[in-house]
């Protein structure tokens, strides 16, 4: 490939990149600092801090932003305990299931997400399958509800990356450690776990950063009284039409997005022990 | 450091017993102490790769599975090890059976063929891992990593990574892991396969000197037949899942039991035969020979080893003429192919020492190729 060609071919995803992330970043970082007017586009331009030092201070963005970091770290862990055994299971399935186990891992992507949650509503509904099958308590619009749909729509994204960690660990290290002397769990906690740690990340990172922002799920299965942050900003762009401090919500948000993977990455590095 | 060894296998006082190797107790060494492998069957799917074997392993000793690939022996390895579940049969250690045991309660440890060392931990943890296992104390884990440390001559290097290591140092991190924990028998696949070959010279002594340092048995699992002959106490030749022959380095090498041991230990050349008492008639040959050793009276089977066979020089008792077809300059060997009146080929290994030159042969030349009755070894048809 000479280098004039080799120009081309990054000219297109560099483009795309400038035309679909950095322009409307710098978009919002625009009006972030704007201030609010009466007009079409709703801003005047300008610096000021205002906006970002509201949504810093309002309780109403700090409580959001601080219940939607619980309700992405909750649907991950819990993501992270189901899919771990699911992933592990499909790494030490024969060959010939291994990959019939993974389309099943990716099939609901084959349908419509919209389509999808709402199924999970009639499922939750108080005269629905669940409730009427296993006597449970009412479900629907609860915060149970809410994190079924956000297990249930994020799981892949936690077992695809880890399935990939764990199908390239050689078998023999786990030979190894019990033949050391490891019982099973031990042969997990001390070899497994610690050698699936890129996986753990990619898989968290994967499913905790969009469950931040998520809205749908919460709107359509949660219960009315629990604002998360993609809803506030949702309704502070298309409902107050208040377009700064909208952007300063996304600003914000941005800043925690970025901030908890690269902690997350970090740690993620497999260290040396002792 | 021999005078260090013993100290560190010595059951110390102060040691916790092991909790969780019932069988490791009892740390005596005497003749009871043998592995004992009875009529153990492993079957993958319907093939067998081991079928109804029995072995016995001496107390002390190193004794080396020898074989080709498919023969079974890393199949037996993993099942003393177990990795792998015998269809049936035992495998006694100490009057105990281990083939119900899990891998991690069975006193035997194994070096494995890759290393398998713990990348995430460092050398010093790595070889720490199974006396924790054990329940012994940190404290006294670290102080039994240092003496494995200067054991294979890795002081210093507790905190590297094993990555960080070369080949050669990985495979003592390896060794050392595997003889921390004072396995009743050390397993060993392959273990010299992944150095070059002159680190491999060193680490085969090496490996000796420190199992007789040890006092303990090494089964240890290869497919070169030198390395075999130069380590083994005793060796096992294993054919179809099944014991060839046992014996020691010279008995097998002296009097192997059938043309497959014969062959697989480098006999070049067998011949069908005649045999009455000590002489050996060569039908196709027309010629009758002696040995020394007389054998079962009937067919059978001449297997002469290339470089016990003599050409020109003063002939030695039996004597056949041929014709060389080839010669090929070999370093510290000529080899020679020399074709006999009846079309067979007999290879021949010419050492190039007492003054004989490196002249290679011309194909074509009249030779008469001889050798003693000792070198004769008459093997069943």
């Amino acid at each position: 490939m000479t280098a004039a060609t080799r120009r081309w071919v990054l000219a297109v995803p560099t483009l795309w990149l400038i035309l679909l992330l950095v322009a409307p970043l710098a978009i919002v970082l625009l009006i972030a600092f704007a201030t609010p007017a009466d007009r079409i586009p709703p801003f005047s331009l300008g610096f000021t801090l205002d906006n970002l030092r509201l949504v810093a201070s309002d309780p109403l963005y700090r409580d959001a932003l601080l219940r939607s970091l619980r309700v992405a770290g909750i649907s991950t862990v819990i993501c992270l305990v189901m899919g771990f055994p699911a992933a592990l299971a499909i790494a030490r399935a024969p060959s010939r299931w291994r990959n019939a186990l993974l389309l099943a891992v990716m099939l609901p992507f084959w349908t419509g997400f919209l389509m999808r949650i709402n199924a999970w509503i009639g499922l939750l509904a108080d005269d629905g399958l669940i409730v009427r099958l296993l006597g449970t308590p009412h479900l629907l619009y609860t915060d149970t509800a809410m994190y079924i749909g956000m297990v249930y729509t994020y799981l892949p994204f936690m077992v695809l990356p880890l399935y990939a960690r764990l199908s390239r660990l050689d078998p023999t290290l786990m030979q190894a450690a019990a033949d050391l002397g490891a019982p099973p769990w031990r042969v997990f906690l001390r070899v497994i776990l610690p050698l699936s740690r890129p996986g753990i990340a990619a898989g968290a990172a994967l499913v905790f950063v969009p469950a931040i922002g998520e809205y749908v799920i919460p709107a359509l299965l949660g219960g009315p009284q629990a604002q998360l942050i993609g809803k506030v900003l949702w309704e502070e762009f298309f409902s107050n039409r208040d377009w700064p401090t909208a952007s300063a919500v996304a600003v914000w948000l941005l800043v925690v997005l970025i901030a908890i993977p690269a902690v997350v990455m970090r740690a993620a590095k497999v260290p040396p022990k002792r | 450091m021999a005078g260090r060894v013993p100290a560190i296998f010595a059951p110390a006082a102060e040691a916790p017993k092991p909790r969780t190797r019932p069988a490791m107790t009892a740390g005596r060494i005497n003749a009871a102490d043998a592995l004992t492998i009875s009529a153990l069957t492993v079957t993958y799917g319907t093939i067998p790769a081991l079928d109804r074997l029995d072995l016995t392993i001496k107390p002390n000793e190193l004794f080396v599975l020898l074989g080709a690939s498919g023969s079974g022996k890393t199949t037996l390895l993993s099942a003393i090890a177990g990795f792998v579940r015998p269809t049936s049969g035992q495998i006694l250690l100490d009057g105990t059976d281990l083939s119900g045991l899990p891998p991690h309660r069975r006193p035997v440890n194994t070096m494995f063929q890759s290393y398998a060392l713990f990348p995430h931990m460092s050398v010093a943890a790595n070889i720490g891992f199974g006396l924790r296992q054990q329940g012994i104390s940190r404290t006294e884990t670290a102080q039994r990593v240092q003496a494995m440390l200067t054991l294979v001559r890795l002081e210093g290097f507790g905190r590297r990574r094993p990555t960080e290591l070369s080949g050669g140092q990985q495979q003592r991190v390896a060794l050392a892991r595997s003889l921390a924990p004072s396995p009743r028998v050390l397993l060993l696949d392959e273990p010299l396969s992944a150095l070059d070959q002159s680190l491999r010279r060193d680490t085969r002594t090496e490996l000796v000197r420190l199992r007789r340092s040890l006092g303990i048995s090494f089964v240890l699992v290869t497919h070169d037949q030198d390395e075999a002959l130069e380590m083994a106490d005793r060796i096992g030749v294993m054919r179809d899942g099944r014991m060839a022959q046992v014996g020691t380095p010279a008995e097998l090498y002296e009097s192997p039991a059938d043309r497959f041991v014969a062959g697989f230990l480098g006999a070049a050349n067998i011949l069908p035969c005649m045999i009455d008492g000590t002489s050996v008639a060569l039908p196709n040959l027309g010629i009758t020979i002696r040995t020394a050793r007389p054998g079962p009276t009937g067919p059978g089977l001449l297997a002469l080893r290339a470089e016990r066979l003599r050409i020109g020089g003063n002939p030695l008792p039996n004597r056949v003429d041929g014709t060389v077809t080839d010669s090929t300059y070999a370093g510290d060997a000529l080899s020679v192919s020399v074709r006999l009146a009846d079309g067979t080929v007999l290879r021949i290994k010419r050492a190039l020492s007492d003054g004989l030159t490196a002249a290679a042969i011309e194909p074509g030349t009249t030779v008469r190729v001889s050798w003693q009755p000792e070198a004769c070894m008459l093997l069943p048809p």
